[in-house]
This record gives C-alpha cells, structure tokens and sequence, in this order.
C-alpha cells in the first residue's frame, strides 16, 4: 500500500506537468487544427533560461523562493517571445496550405531551437542548481516533497487561471468562437490572426513555467529535454481529446498517474520478466488502447464523418 | 523540369537517348564517386536506402493519405529479421534471397497489426499512435535481452552476414573488366536495381484500380466507401504494402552496415522520412525520391564544406559544424515548406488541389 500511495504522488506531480505542457498542444490544435511538435523545445528553452538565471543569482545571496521566482519570470517571455515568432514564421504563412505542410515547419523550427540551445548551454546534461532545500513529509507511510507540493499547486492554479480565461473572459470567448468557426468568428469581429497569436503565446508561457518545474523537480537540464516531453504531453492531448481543454488536464493527470504505477508495478505483477524500464511503453499503450475504443479521446467530442 | 520531360516523351527517339544517357550515368555515378573517396559511395547508397523507405511511406502517406509517424519500425522489423537470420546471434545462416521476403512479410504483419485497430482513426490521432507503435517497437528491441536474449539489447547485433549471391561476396574487392568493384560499389548496384523495382511498382500501382481507389479514400472517404471501395481491405492494404518495402529496405541496411541497434530507429528517423516525402511532394513518385536524395545529401554536404567555409572567412572555428549544419538544414526545411507548401515537387493532383484552394483559414476541416 505504500508503494501504490508514493507511486500515486509521483504520478500525480508528473501528470500535473505533462498536462501543464498538453494545455498549449490542446488549445492550438482547438483553434487550427495544426500540431505545434515544437512545443516541447518552448519547454526546454524555458528550463535553458531558468538554469542561466539561477545559475547567475544564487551566488549574490536573495532568498531561494525570491531566486527561483525571478528566474521563472525571466523565463516566461522569452518562451512568449519564441512562441509567437514561432507562430508568424513558420506556421501562419501556411494557413491553407495542406496539411502536412506546417507539420515539416514544426519539425525545422524543433531542430533550429534545439541546436541553437546546444549552442547556448553546451551540449551536455547540466546540473540545475537545487537551491530550495528539498523537504519531506510523510503521508500514510509515503513521502511527498516540498517541491512536489509546489508543482502541483502551481499547476492547479495555473490550469484554473487558464480555464477562468478560457471561459469566463471576453478575450476566451473569442477564443472560443474562433475555434468554433473562424471565418464566422471574422465576421463578427474578431481579429483571428491575433487570437491565434495570443492562443501560442499562453501555451509558451505555460510551457515555460512547466520547464523550469520539470527542471527543479529531476535537478538535470539538457537540450534534448523537451522532445520527449513534449511526446509525452501530447499524448496526454490526444488522450483526453485534443483540442478539449478539461481534456487535456485529465489526460495529462492520467497518463502520469499510469505511467508511474506501472513503472512500479509491472515487476511484481509479470514476475520480473518486464522492469521499469518499460515504463515509457504504458503511454503509449494505454494511449492506443482508449483510441481504439474511443476514436476521439476521453473527453473530446465525437465528431460525424463529413460527407 | 516536368515540362521537358513531356516534350521528351513526345520524340521517341530523343526519348530512348535522354533515358540512355540517365542509365550511362548511374552505371558510372559510384565509379566517380569513389575518386572522392569511398565514404561518398557509402552515403550514396544510404540515400538510395531512404529513397526506398520515403517511397514505401509514400504508398501510405502519398497515395492513402494515412500519416504514419512511426514508420521506421517497420524498417526496424526488416532489419532485425535480417539481423537475427544471418548472424552468429542465434548461429543462423540463411542466404539474404530467403530472408529478405520474410523480413517483408513479417514488416507486413506488422503493418497489418497496426493498421487493423487503428481503422477508424484518422488524421492526426492516426499520427500519434503509429508514432507511439514505432516507440513501443524501439523499446521493445531495447529491451528484449531478457530474460530470454532476442534482440541483445541497446548493444545490437553485430557481425551480420553480407549478401552473398551466387558466391559473389558483397562485403570483398572484385576485379571485373578490369574495374575494382568495391563492397560498397556493388551494393549501390544492387541498391539501384531494387529502388527501380520498386519505383515501377509504385507507378504502376499510381495508375491501378488500387492506387485510384487510395486516392479516392485520401480525397473523402465517405464518398469512396459510397461508391464501393472497400475501404477497410484497402487501407489495411496501404498498410502492408509500405510495410514491406520498408521492410526489405530494413534488411539491406542490416547486411550492409553488419550491425543493428535500436540506437538507429528512433523517432527522429520517422520524422526524417516523413519530411522526405512532405519536402519532396507527397504522392508523386519523383518528388518523393527527389526529397529523400536532397535530406540525405545537403546535411553531408554541409558537414564537408562548413568547416573549411568558416575557417576562410574567421580563421578559425566559432561555431561547431554540427550546429551549423543543423540550423541551416532547420532554416531550409522552414523555408522550403513555406515558398512551395505542396513541396519540391508535387504531385499532379495535389498542384491542382493547391491552385483550387483559397488561403483562407481551414474551419473543421480533417
């Protein structure tokens, strides 16, 4: 029992994080139906941004909290900044053009982010500075951390920051209606375009404050850090429907949450034929395994076939 | 270019002589390059590699329409078929004629298994769970050294057999009319005569019943289930036929490098070939190929010529090769795309698609 309560923990803080990064997948994919795979590198350059940041104000002596704070503060508009170049660069120019298209651009706009990085940080895993004393307190015979508790409470906020925003504000309305129909939308006055930017510049920001989370919570950042994340992520997008934002949250939460019991769990239960070290397998079976049941994600809509 | 290439076609003559010279000039192509040094033979024959596997992905991308993002495993599955088959692994020896329709046939199965559950996904739910296939295959030959060793683990297999044909060894120097014929001469041959193979079938099967009924389900669907196609039979069918070719492709590369690992088939790979077919022009048989030489030459080409580049114009070295190269191959995928969104070369259909469409922002569209 107290391993399944520790596993449930990690799961959880994990979970809070890959649905944190799978809010920006979702909202994009709402309102374009275009897959940002660039995403996960937004998340890397803010953990990049955060590491120089700390690394630069540890020694002048600030207390830990007011350190991490400003360096989450540094981080959140220079991935705004990338998010929305992104945006007018390599995806706004191909609104129309077929499909695949945008998904070429993500792929070269991943790659330019992740070398121009190794060129920053260097190309090895770099120590993020642990300044805030890890604590723990024990629950029910498991441990949680006092870093775990920040995650998840900074992830819970933001997550209803976001749906505050989302549907209880002019601007989400627009969002909203723009992902509905954005050339009705247009018609009613809605600038789309802006809408549009402003929609990749959340995600950013949230992807920057998940890099920095992530970054504090394993103690390594490295500048391939946010491929796998950000795969991880939008499974946990597409798992709770994408586009869908509750969606998202669940998925992300969910997928967490399987991923760490069956990483905790798989030794016992095939007689250590399988390890840990499947763990990356459960996503993506239980990704496939939902699919095949529910085309359309946990808790998107069911959309008819167009005729 | 397409242009010329119809006036060709209307003089026969001319016709038969620009194919000649096209034919003279392949058959000497590895010749000329080993003048520069083998190491270009060899990533020649490695395009030649790619050029296969984006033509297989373009039966399922191109002409179904299905995009797969984890289509490397099925390259994988040829290879460690061939791997395991020809190796002191298991003390197996099979010559590489019996091998190679295993490795397609089980790369087909594959294609099968993963295409029968995943028949109603479409779009961008397809993508991602044959990605997450493609994942679930790297993991697995990562770890399925225990508790009974099959695929060795991270380390690979190692010390693969050539192909040996009719005592012909490939990996040894012949001489033959007086020309040293390299290991890595006589794969590009053999290379070349398979990538014609499969290029005649993929035209043929572009102008079939079947390549007409993919092309109607890529279109909409719905209405090609309407008209009779059986959709399920032929999707299921695009599925195992790109599996297949990736599958012999995936053998040779294992007889041709003498050694595996999951280090080569990782999800960067997919998204290589997949930007090979999109880059070059999804669904016509030229751009395709066009695509997978211009992704597989550029970044070599690059590594030779940046280091020297920035040592002229510096005198010396302020930013690693690698990154250059990386960044200018980023820049050039971003920048293709966005000039010539249907790709290098597109497809007939796909130009008339492009110039029908208005630059106004998709609704719900799939």
């Amino acid at each position: 029992m107290d391993i399944f309560i520790q596993q449930l923990i990690n799961g959880l803080t994990l979970g809070a994080v890959y649905a944190v990064v799978a809010l920006g997948y979702t909202m994009v994919y709402g309102i374009i139906q275009l897959i940002n795979f660039a995403h996960g590198e937004v998340v890397m350059v803010g953990a990049m941004v955060a590491y120089s940041v700390v690394g630069a104000l540890a020694p002048a002596g600030l207390p830990p909290l007011v350190v991490v704070l400003v360096a989450t503060g540094c981080a959140i508009p220079v991935c705004m900044l990338i998010g929305y170049a992104m945006e007018r660069v390599a995806y706004r120019p191909l609104r129309g053009a077929p499909r695949l298209a945008p998904l070429i651009t993500a792929i070269g706009i991943s790659i330019i982010l992740q070398h121009l990085a190794m060129m920053i940080w260097s190309r090895n895993p770099l120590a993020f500075p642990q300044i805030i004393k890890v604590r723990s307190y024990a629950i029910g015979g498991a441990t949680i951390t006092n870093v775990q508790i920040a995650i998840l409470a900074i992830s819970v906020l933001m997550m209803a920051g976001l749906a505050v925003l989302v549907y209880r504000t002019r601007l989400g309305t627009a969002m909203r209606a723009t992902a509905h129909n954005p050339q009705v939308a247009g018609l009613m006055g809605i600038d789309t375009d802006r809408i549009v930017a402003v929609t990749f510049v959340i995600g950013a920001a949230l992807a920057a404050v998940a890099g920095v989370m992530v970054a504090s919570y394993y103690g390594i950042a490295h500048y391939t850090m946010g491929s796998q994340l950000g795969l991880k992520a939008f499974c946990a997008a597409v798992l709770g429907g994408i586009g869908n934002v509750p969606g998202a949250m669940l998925g992300g939460v969910l997928l967490g949450v399987v991923e760490a019991l069956g990483a905790g769990y798989i030794g016992d239960l095939t007689g250590n034929v399988f390890g840990s070290n499947y763990q990356d397998v459960f996503a993506f079976i239980v990704l496939i395994g939902v699919l095949v049941l529910r085309p359309s994600g946990l808790l998107g809509e069911r959309v008819a076939d167009r005729a | 270019m397409l242009e010329a290439i119809a006036r060709l076609k209307r003089h026969r003559a001319a016709a038969w002589a620009g194919t000649a010279m096209v034919a003279l000039a392949l058959l000497a192509l590895p010749f000329a390059l080993a003048a520069a040094g083998t190491t270009w033979v060899r990533i020649t024959n490695l395009a030649l590699l790619y050029a296969l596997l984006a033509l297989g992905l373009n039966i399922v991308v191109g002409f179904a329409g299905l995009l797969d993002l984890g289509y490397i495993a099925f390259y994988a599955v040829g290879a460690y078929v061939y791997a395991l088959l020809a190796s002191p692994h298991f003390g197996v020896h099979w010559p590489f004629w019996a091998i190679l329709p295993i490795g397609a046939g089980v790369a087909a199965l594959f294609g099968v298994l993963i295409g029968a559950p995943t028949l109603k996904l479409r779009g961008d739910y397809l993508a991602i769970v044959t990605l997450g296939f493609g994942e679930i295959v790297r993991i697995f030959l990562n770890n399925l050294s225990q508790p009974v060793n099959i695929t060795n683990g991270p380390q690979g297999i190692a010390r693969i057999d050539p192909i040996r044909i009719d005592g012909v060894d490939f990996s040894r120097t012949d001489a033959f009319l007086g020309l040293a014929f390299s290991g890595p001469i006589k794969y590009y041959y053999l290379l070349l005569l398979v990538l014609l193979a499969v290029i005649f079938i993929c035209l043929r099967l572009e102008d079939s019943r079947i390549g007409r009924a993919w092309e109607a389900i890529r279109e909409d669907e719905v209405a090609a289930r309407a008209m009779g196609i059986d959709t399920t039979r032929l999707k299921l069918l695009a599925f195992a036929m790109g599996a297949s070719f990736g599958g012999v492709a995936g053998g040779m590369f294992s007889a041709i490098q003498g050694f595996v690992s999951p280090e080569s088939f990782v999800l960067v790979e997919s998204i290589m070939v997949v930007s090979m077919v999109v880059l070059g022009g999804m669904g016509n048989v030229w751009g395709v190929i066009l695509g997978a030489l211009l992704l597989s030459f550029v970044p070599e080409f690059l590594r030779f010529t940046v280091e020297p580049v920035q040592k002229q114009l510096f005198g010396r070295m302020l930013i690693e090769p690698e990154v250059i190269r990386m960044l200018i191959f980023g820049f050039a995928l971003v920048l293709v795309m966005v000039l010539r969104p249907g790709g290098l070369w597109p497809s007939a259909v796909r130009k008339r698609e492009l110039a029908a469409r208005d630059g106004s922002m998709g609704g719900r569209a799939p």
